[in-house]
């Protein structure tokens, strides 16, 4: 079987393998084709026809992305008529489309704007169609423009592909044709898990998150409000491409310099709340595993335990499978419980009025922002996490207070709510809970080191769909004999649509595990919805190599070993599962179900 | 009616009638199953039969593709989303001859060798289904007769016009909406369920029956060297006869115009809205036929009363309805071409300005994806080629 192809694209001959498309053979070879509907995540939709292309004997253009190479093949990139079509194309998406760039939140980083500029095109050569819709602010955390929408579907194909949740999807035909909800019902009012997965993938600004940006500076310029910021694991290792740096740059003392330079009287930690979230989280599957395997004890849910740190995938529990709602842990995610400890342990601490302090989070997660807002999020007398600000919305607040980032000075957090370990860094890539779970829970059962070199644990690493895991409990300390033997099975899913691969076998009776991390974005919170825009397999990876490596650069890499989470039991808390930790760092949640 | 003009089309020498002459079914299956799949498909590669759909891709190759294609999971699909303005001949050889498209399809399977088909029945058409499933049902008897394994189930349209274009039926066909796929895999090795499939149109399959009976020497003197046999047209508009006409294809469209038109025709729109506008000066070197102006059965024939703006009008209104919606050029360049005729009539836009449309619709004519997309340039063209002053004043 010949695996190579001998094509020509614009007269220069390349071998390539036979699989690839014209698209991709080009990009390989150095020449760019513009695309808009094409995304690396996705499947193929050829719709918007920007990658139109001449090939040898058709006289109709061929979509690049939707055309395989085949033997012998011409390809002309750079007709004079392949440029007028995509010249024309441009200016006719431009007719459809509200052109106020300057009040649109992704001017400047707008995939259409870009090839508008590259082409030449101002918006004015036809007849202006686009329509006034109203523009669905329902959401707490995503705002759908129609206005803006040039109907490439990369958000349909997101929510179906990418998350099998299919709250997104084609309505109308021709001219009317728009991008819908069941029944045309508001994002808030459907299955939407506000993953905002499909505005990572917006070329344009009809998908943006709900910014807080304004109200963020309303509260720092408020002498009267106290403001603390915490920042997700997620954000130090991508928050730099916002500011120019490439994928991957770590940029953590950077980010807690501009945070204070920003005006926040505090700079914690999401990282100090992921390591609680350990603790808590580890000792109530204990706790699940001694009622299961002994009967001893009060039941504290079902296993296999699922992870309860991502709100994307709650929400999607509550909709699709609120039967199974008892198996979720009933930590609140590391965000909540920071919030929640802002508001308590923290403001007695430093003497303020709860009732003046102000949490602002930083999340790589638009879903974060949902979350903060649910009703039962109060448990500190008031509402625990006030804004909920993503990664791009943190850059452009470092640009817009004129912060030169470059020439900052690496700092590190307040403490109190600010030391971290290596384990809770790991909450940014899929697979980090489950391991730094696994690296506390062996060592509190065993009293020794998990065993893998480093304290990496490989099989939850890297970017598969579904991960799984068994580890084989032996010489467990006296306290733990009721585990000794037993083979913890574990497994980690990311990406909706995996998390759902992995239900289904769960309903099937094939999923005999003791403990799944879930998570709804692809790659973890490291890909999740709130991150720098554009986002490819490629930026996911770099992101991941930085939390590794951001991991292996701590001193402390076990979250049981945080010196300021054992200060916390010891002063506040009591013990992991306690009766306060029940009150404060526990949640419940809510069958939704479908309509 | 007008009798003596019925008499002259009668009378007329490329006047056929083999859609809706008698078979005996019972003995036309009976030979049918008699013959080796290599010899129905070379009859019809050597008949020179196109589709009737209006594309017109040969359907002894499209036959052999099939059958050549790998796997043994195959499918028939009888094309009965008759949706072209203009076009109501399919609704009639269905009501009238629904056992010979049966019997076609079953010819067909058994040249490619499968065992399922599918009827995707025009949505508007739905009072032909009862009907229909009782004579698919009586067939079924009577594949059963004969120990073949074939079947065939009837499936209802919902109404859009795209569903003609079989990527686009395809995709209905398997519960999604109805858009076109990306070109290629064409169905004939990706097509339903993405298997090897055969789309034809309700007429094909009909005159494929022919062929398989009587041969292919009477079909190939019929018609021209591009456009062998016959065709059933649908003629409307301005003319005393409308109707449904077997006719010998190739003829000149000088001589349609005489026999159909009311002695005031300027203009023939031949081939339904996708098609072109021929102007009077034109109809003697016009022939109907692959080498001149094909058509899938649609002839409107418009008079001196007629204005061809609101034909135009008209039709662009047909097409920002019924495009998909889901590539751009075909989306937004049909109703830039509608709202674009609205304001050079008004003189909101200078009458230059539609350069600037005929510009969008030669793009939409090689960078859409399907053939709705591509084809509105015909009606376009052709109509602001002849009667640009109509269109402007």
């Amino acid at each position: 079987m010949q695996d190579k192809v001998h094509i020509t694209i614009n007269s220069k001959e390349f071998d390539v393998d036979k699989d690839l498309t014209i698209l991709d053979a080009a990009r390989i070879n150095g020449i760019n084709i513009p695309t808009l509907c094409h995304h690396a995540d996705l499947g193929i939709a050829g719709n918007c026809r920007m990658c139109l292309v001449d090939i040898s004997g058709s006289h109709l253009l061929q979509p690049a992305c939707a055309t395989v190479v085949t033997e012998g093949v011409e390809i002309q990139t750079n007709t004079r008529r392949v440029r007028q079509t995509r010249k024309e194309l441009i200016s006719l998406l431009m007719s459809e489309h509200d052109t106020n760039c300057l009040r649109c939140p992704k001017n400047g980083n707008c995939e259409l704007q870009d090839l508008a500029a590259e082409y030449g095109v101002d918006g004015n050569d036809y007849i202006q169609l686009s329509a006034d819709y109203t523009i669905d602010i329902s959401s707490p955390a995503i705002i759908k423009d129609d206005s803006k929408c040039i109907r490439c579907q990369r958000c349909v194909r997101t929510c179906e592909e990418l998350q099998g949740v299919n709250a997104l999807a084609v309505v109308n035909k021709g001219g009317e044709l728009r991008i819908s909800t069941f029944l045309d019902k508001p994002l808030h009012y459907v299955v939407c898990t506000n993953c905002g997965q499909c505005v990572n993938r917006c070329p344009t600004g009809a998908l943006t998150e709900k910014n807080y940006v304004a109200d963020v500076w309303n509260a720092i310029d408020d002498p009267s409000k106290h403001v603390v910021v915490q920042t997700a694991p997620a954000v130090r290792i991508a928050l730099g491409e916002s500011l120019g740096y490439p994928a991957g740059e770590r940029v953590t003392g950077k980010m807690v310099s501009a945070l204070r330079g920003l005006g926040f009287d505090k700079v914690f930690d999401t990282n100090f709340t992921a390591d609680l979230t350990i603790m808590e989280e580890g000792t109530e599957l204990l706790m699940r595993l001694k009622h299961a395997l002994t009967g001893e004890g009060k039941s504290h849910g079902a296993l296999p335990q699922f992870s309860s740190c991502s709100p994307g995938w709650i929400k999607y529990l509550e909709h699709e499978y609120p039967d199974l709602l008892n198996h979720l842990s009933t930590c609140k995610s590391p965000q909540q419980m920071f919030g929640t400890l802002a508001k308590t342990y923290y403001a007695d601490i430093a003497g303020i009025d709860p009732a003046d302090i102000t949490v602002v989070s930083i999340m790589p997660c638009t879903a974060k922002k949902f979350e903060a807002q649910r009703p039962e999020m109060t448990d500190s007398g008031f509402r625990d996490v006030d804004y909920v600000l993503t990664t791009r919305e943190l850059g452009h607040m470092i640009k817009e207070a004129g912060i030169d980032f470059d020439s900052l000075e690496d700092s590190s957090c307040d403490s109190l709510l600010g030391a971290h370990t290596g384990a809770a860094v790991l909450f940014g890539a899929t697979g980090g809970v489950m391991e730094a779970a696994l690296r506390t829970a062996w060592e509190i059962v065993t009293g020794r080191e998990i065993p893998f070199t480093n304290l990496d644990v490989t099989p939850v690493r890297g970017m598969a769909g579904v991960k799984s895991a068994a580890i084989k409990i032996e010489n467990a300390l006296p306290a733990w004999s009721f585990l000794e033997g037993v083979e913890l099975k574990v497994a980690v899913a990311h990406g909706l649509a995996n998390v759902k691969t992995v239900l289904q076998l769960m309903k099937k009776g094939e999923a005999d595990y003791h403990f799944i991390e879930f998570m709804a974005c692809p790659g973890g919170c490291l890909g999740g919805g709130g991150q720098p825009i554009r986002t490819t397999p490629e930026i996911r990876q770099s992101r991941m190599d930085a939390v590794y490596a951001e991991d292996n650069a701590l001193p402390i890499r076990k979250s049981h070993l945080n010196p300021e989470v054992l200060h916390i039991y010891k002063d506040f808390l009591g013990e992991p599962c306690g009766e306060k930790s029940h009150h404060l760092l526990h949640t419940s949640y809510t069958a939704r179900g479908k309509y | 009616m007008d009798n003596r003009k019925i008499n002259d089309i009668e009378k007329y020498k490329k006047r056929v009638h083999l859609m809706f002459s008698e078979l005996d079914i019972k003995a036309a299956l009976r030979e049918i199953n008699a013959l080796a799949p290599e010899l129905i498909i070379t009859e019809l590669i050597t008949s020179g039969l196109r589709g009737r759909g209006g594309a017109g891709f040969p359907t002894g190759k499209k036959w052999e593709m099939v059958s050549e294609a790998e796997g043994t999971e195959k499918y028939i699909v009888c094309n009965a989303d008759e949706g072209e303005p203009g076009t109501f001949k399919d609704r009639e050889i269905l009501q009238k001859q629904a056992a010979k498209v049966l019997l076609g399809m079953t010819a067909c399977s058994k040249a490619v060798g499968a065992r399922k088909g599918f009827i995707y029945l025009r949505g508007e058409y739905s009072y032909m289904r009862k009907d229909l499933s009782a004579q698919i049902e009586a067939f079924h008897k009577l594949l059963n007769d004969f120990k073949i394994d074939f079947s065939i189930e009837l499936r209802m349209g919902s109404g859009a016009y795209v569903c003609g274009e079989e990527t686009s039926l395809l995709e209905s066909l398997e519960g999604r909406r109805g858009e076109a796929r990306n070109k290629p895999p064409y169905p004939v090795t990706e097509g339903f369920m993405g298997k090897p499939t055969v789309v034809n149109n309700v007429e094909t399959l009909v005159y494929a029956v022919y062929i398989i009976l009587e041969g292919t020497d009477s079909f190939i003197q019929m018609g021209t060297k591009s456009s062998r046999g016959a065709k059933v047209f649908c003629v409307s508009g301005d003319t005393p006869v409308p109707g449904i006409y077997e006719l010998e294809l190739g003829m000149k469209l000088s001589d349609f115009v005489d026999l159909f038109g009311d002695d005031d025709t300027k203009a023939v729109q031949v081939g339904g809205v996708s098609g072109y506008c021929v102007p009077r000066k034109n109809f003697s070197k016009t022939i109907i036929g692959f080498e001149g102006v094909p058509t899938g059965g649609s002839m409107m024939l418009f008079n001196s009363s007629r204005s061809m703006y609101n034909v135009l009008h008209d039709y662009l209104e047909f097409f920002s309805e019924e495009s998909c919606g889901q590539c751009t050029p075909c989306r937004i360049g049909c109703q830039q071409l509608l709202k674009g005729i609205e304001q050079v009539k008004r003189g909101t836009k200078h009458s230059s300005y539609l350069d600037n449309l005929r510009e969008i619709a030669e793009t939409m004519s090689i960078a859409s994806k399907c053939g709705l997309g591509q084809s509105v340039a015909h009606p376009f063209i052709s109509t602001t080629d002849y009667f640009k002053e109509e269109i402007i004043y």
